[in-house]
Formats: C-alpha cells, sequence, structure tokens
C-alpha cells in the first residue's frame, strides 16, 4: 500500500514576498498547507527596553523605526500618549496638520500595500505606479522634516516647525490627482480575471474569527466588522472630520483590497477638509515644562536656550500614572501603554503593534489552502516586520 | 468617574472579594484583582459585558517599589459598546505563573509568550509557550529591571570618550 507523509519547507526569512525578515516553516501534503508556524524576532532591536533608558523627548526617533512605513503614524500615536499623560492641550494648527500629515502617511502605506500586494501576487506594472505616487508623498516628508522616512517631526505639545508655504499647494496638488491614479489601479486590478481568481475567497476569516484573534484595521473591517477608532473613539481631532468607514461583506482578500482602496479615497478627503481648516497660528503649546521653547527664542534670548537645554537633557517628570492610547494606523490599532512612577522616564513603555497581532492569524486564513496562495495572504495582512519584532 | 462605569458597577457586584483597587486616571478605568480570580473576571467581562476584543495584554515590572514584583495588565475594549477598561492582577516573583487567557482569547497566545520571553511570567496550559522574539537558546528575560540594557557580560556605554 502507498504511504504519504508531509514535507517540511522553510520559507524565508530571505525571501522577497515575505515583506521582511518573516520566517514561516510549512508543512505541506502535496502543494496544500497542513501548517503554519511563522518565526520572528529577526529584527528584535528592544525598543522597548530602549525606552525605559530615554527621557519622553528621547524616545520620539525611535517609534519611527516601528512601522518605518508609516513613521508618522506611529509619532502621532506616541505623542498622543504622551499628552494625555502629561495633560498638554495642543494648539489647532499644529493639530491639523498632524491629522493631514497622519493621513498622508496612511496613502503612502497603502501605497507600499498595494505594489507589493500585486507584484507578489503577478501584477508588477501596480509597482511601479504606486511606487511614483510614493515619491511625492516623501517629498512632502522631505519638504516638512527634512526626511523621506524617520521624519521624528512631532513634538510633545505640537510641531518641531512650522510648515513651508509651498506645502499647501503641494499636498493640494497631490490629492487633486490622486483619485486619478486610483482609479488607475483599479483599472489594472479590480476586474483583472487573474487578480479575481488569486483574491476572491482566498484568505478567508469570518468577524467572530477576527475579533477573537484581535484583527484590527482593514483587516478586520474587510471581515464586515464596522468599527474604526478615528470615527469611534475620535482622537487628536478627527471628530471634526467627515469620513466614511468601508467594510467587507465576503471576508476575504478581495474585500481587504476594496476596502484599503476606499480608505485611501477617504484619505484625500480628510486631508482636503484638513487644508481648508488650515489657519495660521502658533504650532506649539504654550507649556515651558514640557513643550521645547520656540527655535527663534532659542537661537536669540539666553533664557529660550537654558530652557531648551533643559528639555533637551533632563526631560520633564511625568505625574504617575499610566495610559494607553490607541490610533487607527493603517495596518491597525496601533497601542502605546506608559506606566509612570513620577520620574522623566517611563517605567514600563509597551507598545501594542498592529502586525504582531494580526500575523497571528495567518495560520487561521491559509490552512488548507495552496502555498501559492499563502502569498497572497501575507500581502494582504500588510505587515512590517519593523513593527513585529519593535 | 470610576464608580459609574459599567464594567466596575458590575465586577463589584459579582466579584466584590476579589477587587483589590478601582483606579481612574485621564479618564482610563483599571481595575486590579486578585489573581487566582482573573480568568473568571475576564471570562465574565467578555461574554455579559461584550469587551469581545482583547486590545493588548503585557506585565510591568516593579522591581523594589511593589510587593509582588510583576503586574499583568490586560487592555479589553468592547466592540459593540466602544468602550475599554483595563485589568491588572499581581504577581509576586516566587510565584511566576498565572493561568492562560488563551482560553478566553485566542489572540492572548503570542502576546502571552511574548511575555514569556521578556518577563519569565509562565503561563499554565497555554497550548505552545516557547520563546517568540529572543532565541530559544537565549538566557534570561530582557524586560527585567534587572536585566542590563546593554545585554548580560558587557560594559554599560559610558559615552564618547573622544
Amino acid at each position: 500500500m502507498a504511504t504519504t507523509e508531509t514535507m517540511t519547507l522553510n520559507m524565508g526569512p530571505q525571501h522577497p514576498s515575505t515583506h521582511g525578515v518573516l520566517r514561516l516553516v510549512l508543512e505541506l501534503d502535496g502543494e496544500v498547507i497542513v501548517k503554519v508556524t511563522p518565526h520572528i524576532g529577526y529584527l528584535h532591536r528592544g525598543i522597548e527596553k530602549l525606552s525605559e533608558h530615554r527621557t519622553y523627548h528621547q524616545i520620539l526617533p525611535l517609534t519611527d523605526r516601528l512601522d518605518y512605513l508609516a513613521p508618522m503614524s506611529n509619532n502621532l500615536g506616541y505623542i498622543l500618549a504622551v499628552e494625555k499623560l502629561m495633560d498638554v492641550q495642543v494648539p489647532e494648527r499644529a493639530e491639523t496638520i498632524r491629522i493631514i500629515m497622519a493621513e498622508l502617511t496612511r496613502l503612502q502605506s497603502h501605497l507600499v500595500w498595494i505594489a507589493c500586494h500585486a507584484l507578489d501576487i503577478g501584477a508588477m506594472t501596480v509597482f511601479i505606479y504606486a511606487f511614483r505616487e510614493r515619491e511625492t508623498v516623501m517629498e512632502i516628508y522631505e519638504l516638512i522634516s527634512g526626511a523621506r522616512m524617520t521624519s521624528n517631526f512631532f513634538r510633545v505639545g505640537g510641531l518641531s516647525q512650522d510648515v513651508p508655504d509651498e506645502f499647501v499647494k503641494k499636498v493640494s496638488d497631490f490629492i487633486d490627482v490622486m483619485p486619478g491614479y486610483l482609479d488607475q489601479y483599479e483599472g489594472l486590478l479590480t476586474t483583472n480575471p487573474i487578480w479575481l481568481k488569486r483574491t476572491v475567497g482566498n484568505g478567508f476569516i469570518s468577524a467572530e474569527d477576527a475579533i477573537d484573534l484581535g484583527l484590527t484595521g482593514p483587516a478586520l473591517r474587510g471581515s464586515g466588522v464596522d468599527w474604526d477608532l478615528r470615527r469611534d473613539n475620535p482622537y487628536g481631532g478627527y471628530e471634526k472630520y467627515q469620513f466614511k468607514v468601508p467594510v467587507g461583506e465576503k471576508c476575504d482578500t478581495f474585500d481587504r483590497y476594496k476596502v484599503r482602496l476606499v480608505e485611501m479615497r477617504e484619505a484625500c478627503k480628510i486631508i482636503r477638509q484638513g487644508l481648508d481648516k488650515l489657519k495660521p497660528g502658533p504650532v506649539l503649546a504654550d507649556y515651558p515644562q514640557v513643550c521645547y521653547p520656540p527655535k527663534e527664542n532659542v537661537y536669540n534670548s539666553i533664557e529660550g536656550l537654558i530652557h531648551h537645554f533643559k528639555i533637551a537633557s533632563e526631560g520633564f517628570p511625568a505625574p504617575e500614572g499610566e495610559v494607553y492610547q490607541g490610533v487607527e494606523a493603517p495596518k491597525g490599532e496601533l497601542g502605546f501603554y506608559i506606566v509612570s512612577d513620577g520620574g522623566n522616564k517611563p517605567q514600563r513603555f509597551r507598545i501594542r503593534p498592529p502586525s504582531f497581532v494580526n500575523l497571528q492569524s495567518i495560520e487561521k486564513m491559509s490552512l488548507g489552502t495552496m502555498i501559492a496562495d499563502l502569498v497572497a495572504v501575507i500581502g494582504t495582512l500588510d505587515i512590517v516586520l519593523g513593527e513585529i519584532d519593535r | 468617574m470610576a464608580e459609574n462605569n459599567r464594567a466596575v458597577l458590575k465586577l463589584k457586584e459579582k466579584f466584590a472579594a476579589s477587587i483589590i483597587d478601582v483606579v481612574e486616571f485621564r479618564g482610563e478605568v483599571t481595575v486590579t484583582v486578585k489573581k487566582d480570580s482573573i480568568i473568571d473576571v475576564l471570562m465574565f467581562l467578555k461574554q455579559s459585558l461584550q469587551y469581545n476584543l482583547l486590545t493588548d495584554l503585557t506585565a510591568v515590572d516593579y522591581l523594589g517599589k511593589k510587593e509582588d514584583r510583576f503586574m499583568m495588565v490586560y487592555q479589553l475594549y468592547s466592540i459593540p459598546n466602544k468602550d475599554c477598561v483595563r485589568i491588572k492582577t499581581p504577581v509576586s516573583e516566587a510565584d511566576c505563573r498565572i493561568p492562560t487567557a488563551t482560553q478566553v482569547w485566542r489572540t492572548a497566545n503570542w502576546l502571552e509568550r511574548e511575555t514569556y520571553d521578556l518577563f519569565g511570567i509562565t503561563f499554565d496550559q497555554h497550548p505552545d509557550l516557547r520563546r517568540i522574539l529572543m532565541t530559544e537558546d537565549w538566557v534570561g528575560h530582557p524586560l527585567r529591571k534587572d536585566y542590563p540594557l546593554q545585554g548580560p557580560d558587557r560594559e554599560p556605554y559610558k559615552g564618547r570618550l573622544s
């Protein structure tokens, strides 16, 4: 009698479609997946441990390096957590610019997602197109912060500096053309028979399973759960904006694709509302115990220089207590949990990474499917290893 | 106020003997309960009060600051009611173990593995308790306060010499 046995196959950590250094140990029956065991930690830098040894201002650059495709969303989550802990009120202009940048970041992150996801499945043109648009967002990043990826632009109490004059025009021009580009991607994919064959029905996860496994963000909304932190627990001024929250029905990769595309269109609308609201004014709160002084004071007065020196070297003591702030990052709920013992450094600094929790459902989504469909599942989960391993 | 929080009201009714402390800070409610009733409390919150999403699970090391060294932290969220509550429970260093929450939410699986890896807290009846971020042969638990920042057997960084 013929006997069959399963085969164990190693995928990654150096593999182009694992989106970084993810390693999967697969057990295969022919081409069908029997078991998936993810191995992570190849990018572990100990950001939580490092943060316990730094002042609150010094932690900010580390957050850029979590989800490096969406640095400003990470900055926003962290800054809001510290502002909650210190009870800081932010000027309106700073709040508006933060939201514009957070939504641009969402566009940028989703552009990388659609580029890589389509490339993994075999549609190379989309990759080139999406990276072309991403370049514009990077230029806007560079314009305001000087860096293309690790922006480090927000500050506790506002922004590090005001945006230059050409910012409004550049963003405005970009979101004018962006919906047209989205139509282009949709023209390439939405009715493409190969795309449909690869995504419809792939990576199914029901709403109950998705909640039980802690999925958040577009991956959860693709399963038909109508929940978005920006709308349901507004933070950082989102309550002043009108936008739709797209929800999927069929719980598969195709619905998650549609959800993310609508999210990109909604992001353009939020940015437009933000640009309309943008009024001249201060960009940093007047709270000298916590915030940096404006740069012109630092350069022109000895008091300003001393103030800057004190905040930069010693930081500020935080009241004893604990806060958790979750934000709707492009990939799901990004949370920062800070426990303060009254000192100028956190007693415990915990990052709740959306990708880490979302990756857990890879087994549920891919069991019993072909190995090629696993690649589509990794793409649809939209993971970033910088955030998973921290 | 914390007293009017729906979770606090119900928990005080049902688990009055297990509640150690209720705190509100910056609008966030934290309930500290005894370790032996933690799973019952979590199960009750999930099934009766619709806290269906386990947002986060982690631990805090209070070395030298509190009687019980570790504090387990569970961040719960209710998607139907759109509110959250934080449940904490102390874990002592001498008895560094706690029942697993994977029986309540499957999310807890990896989150508990991470807590085990970085804090050394053992989760009883966990289906797959292995290290997750550090390598399997790693010695020590990096997020403990007595674990040096620069790693084991290395001189602490003293700044640039020049």
